[in-house]
């Protein structure tokens, strides 16, 4: 399946991937409104970690095999067979966080419910990635899969 | 120190009701403008160091930040200007020689905008280029004087090295070191992809760019920086830098800090060392000298590549242009004043040389005369802003043109004029690992692409209008310009007429 995959080298620190993420995530899908007025405040699903030498992107890596479906209580999460996307049902969740202490790469997120990134589900191409100034986020096939 | 008051150039302007506080702003600045306020969110910013570079109004993702210029009002006097104030503070301050990056902004007359090209009405017929074949390819190197043919057609003359390029446009000499590899790399695949040529300036040849060496101009500069034979023999053209236009006399230096390891194994010198190129070739002290060294290149290269000279445009560019031509050299090329640099001294950058349209018709014309201008060619440097310039360039006489500035432009660069400080917020003119990763060459190298395609369809379009189809037509067809509030003695020199006649 198509993942998004970071390239540190070319990363900038600039962080726009989570104001993008924010938006395509909020109410209003405004930049402005959904980074500064909306409430509640819509969560960022990638997180950009190091620092201005090296950085790069995180955010689900949509597993084979995702331990956070496995280990989640209600059934909220699950893998769609067809697309391969890993994602949260916000009505079944119960915000145990589960799915949070067992994810290998830190890429759920707490709230009311689990959070976390749906590769903007519908979209030819993330917001991350359609965003990212410098294409150090790519959205491609490379074949393998993980875990 | 109070007496030391120079005033900052620009204001940073913040519109608080669009800033999300995401401190985009404050991880781009490498000038550390931007920051957040102790452990707080709020974004602030100090205007001191601001250079207008635009990287954060560029990157900022709500249109919040503007940069506006600074008004610090002084007491009127058209011979002291604020400028040379300020440039007196620095220097009583520092004691040092004054730097700058990029051209020479000085308002000169620009020549460009003062000639008028022509096109064809009723009397002849202009050619429209989506319809019928329009020929921009140029083809560089030494010509014969004359071609002997044999009676079947078949030419006998050994014809000299020769090198084709798909457009006129050229890439002008930038060192590794100057800029960083990225944006070397970027020029290097766009010259690959656009058929056409770009220069590694003096500082040697990285071995990520030996890929794109078939099309590499390799310079041979007063430093000798990064010169072997295969250096020589891998590129298509070797090129002799005697000056460059943006600071004609004056030599190089790359501070010891931009020479990290990459650098000082490009240019085979020791890490951390200043690179200085002498001011003259401490080989070349006369035409015979440089007659010399372009034969030893011929020698070491197998008389396989054609050797180009560069010259800076200064005032008695066309006696030095015939010279050149005498000594042996395939391509000159002349630097106008208005080319742009990495760093120099700003009251050399700012008021020696010449413009390039008089050097480049004064020296065409003097070949001409002399009879041997059909033997060499000759590339024109010096701040092409857009194909309309080139096309009068070539009708000044160029066979072809060396463009920088306007494919960094593409790249991102802002024209702030202050890359000798290393901290180019775009990753061009800089050294520094955070910032060069800001350049990807895969993006850049189709924007440089793109603007040297655009000005392709416009050369073609403007050559149509005149109702030729072909740029060796229009090569030293000066009929085709015109000039408008020159002088006669303007006029003169640029060999052309008045609008009106």
């Amino acid at each position: 399946m198509k993942r998004v995959y970071a390239k540190e080298e070319l990363c900038l620190n600039c962080r726009l991937c989570e104001v993008y993420c924010k938006t395509a995530h909020s109410a209003s899908k405004d930049v402005l409104k959904a980074n500064k007025y909306e409430t509640p405040a819509p969560v960022s699903r990638v997180t950009v970690y190091g620092d201005k030498l090296r950085s790069a992107a995180v955010n689900c890596r949509h597993c084979e095999n995702p331990k956070c479906v496995q280990a989640c209580i209600t059934g909220a999460m699950t893998k769609d067979p067809a697309t391969g996307i890993v994602a949260v049902d916000e009505h079944k969740c119960i915000g145990c966080m589960t799915c949070l202490a067992v994810c290998p790469y830190g890429c759920i997120t707490t709230g009311r419910f689990a959070i976390k990134c749906d590769l903007c589900r519908g979209e030819t191409e993330p917001a991350c990635v359609k965003n990212c100034p410098n294409r150090a986020l790519v959205y491609t096939d490379l074949g393998g899969a993980q875990e | 120190m109070a007496v030391n008051y120079i005033p900052r150039r620009f204001n940073i302007v913040r519109d608080k009701e669009r800033c999300i506080e995401c401190g985009c702003c404050v991880r781009q600045c490498s000038n550390e403008c931007h920051y957040f306020e102790a452990g707080g969110t709020t974004v602030l910013a100090d205007s001191t160091n601001c250079v207008a570079c635009h990287r954060c109004v560029d990157l900022c993702p709500t249109s919040a930040l503007r940069i506006e210029k600074h008004v610090c009002d002084y007491r009127e006097n058209a011979n002291w200007t604020p400028q040379y104030q300020q440039e007196i503070c620095r220097q009583a301050a520092s004691g040092g020689t004054l730097l700058s990056g990029m051209g020479n902004p000085k308002p000169y007359p620009i020549y460009w905008d003062k000639i008028l090209l022509n096109a064809s009405q009723v009397t002849n017929p202009s050619i429209d280029p989506l319809r019928e074949p329009m020929e921009i390819r140029t083809i560089l190197g030494r010509k014969p004087e004359k071609l002997t043919v044999e009676r079947k057609g078949k030419a006998i003359t050994k014809m000299p090295p020769q090198v084709v390029v798909e457009t006129p446009i050229l890439f002008s000499a930038m060192s590794f070191g100057s800029i960083s590899l990225n944006a070397q790399k970027s020029l290097a695949m766009a010259a690959q992809n656009l058929g056409t040529l770009f220069n590694t300036g003096e500082g040697g040849l990285h071995p990520d760019l030996e890929p794109y060496t078939d099309r590499a101009i390799v310079q041979v500069a007063s430093g000798r920086f990064g010169v072997h034979k295969d250096y020589l023999n891998s590129a298509r053209i070797v090129e002799i830098k005697i000056g460059q236009g943006a600071k004609p006399g004056i030599g190089g230096h790359l501070p010891g800090e931009k020479v990290n390891v990459e650098v000082s194994n490009a240019r085979m010198i020791p890490e951390g060392s200043d690179a200085i190129s002498p001011a003259p070739h401490h080989d070349i002290y006369s035409i015979e000298d440089l007659r010399q060294l372009i034969w030893s290149i011929k020698q070491a290269t197998g008389n396989q590549k054609p050797v180009s000279v560069k010259i800076a445009a200064v005032h008695n560019v066309a006696a030095i242009v015939s010279g050149c031509a005498r000594a042996g050299a395939d391509i000159i090329a002349i630097d106008g004043f208005r080319g742009g640099t990495g760093a120099a001294p700003t009251r050399i950058r700012d008021n020696v040389g010449i413009p390039i349209e008089l050097a480049l018709a004064a020296a065409d014309s003097r070949l001409r005369e002399e009879g041997i201008r059909s033997q060499i060619s000759l590339i024109a440097a010096g701040s092409f802003r857009c194909s309309a310039d080139i096309v009068k360039a070539i009708a000044l006489g160029a066979d072809a043109c060396y463009c920088a500035s306007a494919p960094l432009i593409a790249m991102g660069c802002h024209m702030c004029q202050t890359c000798n400080t290393g901290k180019c917020n775009w990753g061009i003119a800089t050294q520094r690992p955070e910032l060069t990763k800001r350049l990807n060459p895969d993006i850049m190298h189709e924007r440089v692409e793109n603007l040297i395609t655009a000005w392709n369809h416009e050369i073609k379009e403007i050559m149509g209008g005149m109702g030729i189809n072909s740029v060796d037509s229009l090569r030293g067809n000066r009929l085709m310009l015109r000039g408008i509030g020159l002088s006669d003695r303007e006029l003169a020199i640029l060999g052309i007429k008045h609008a009106g006649e």
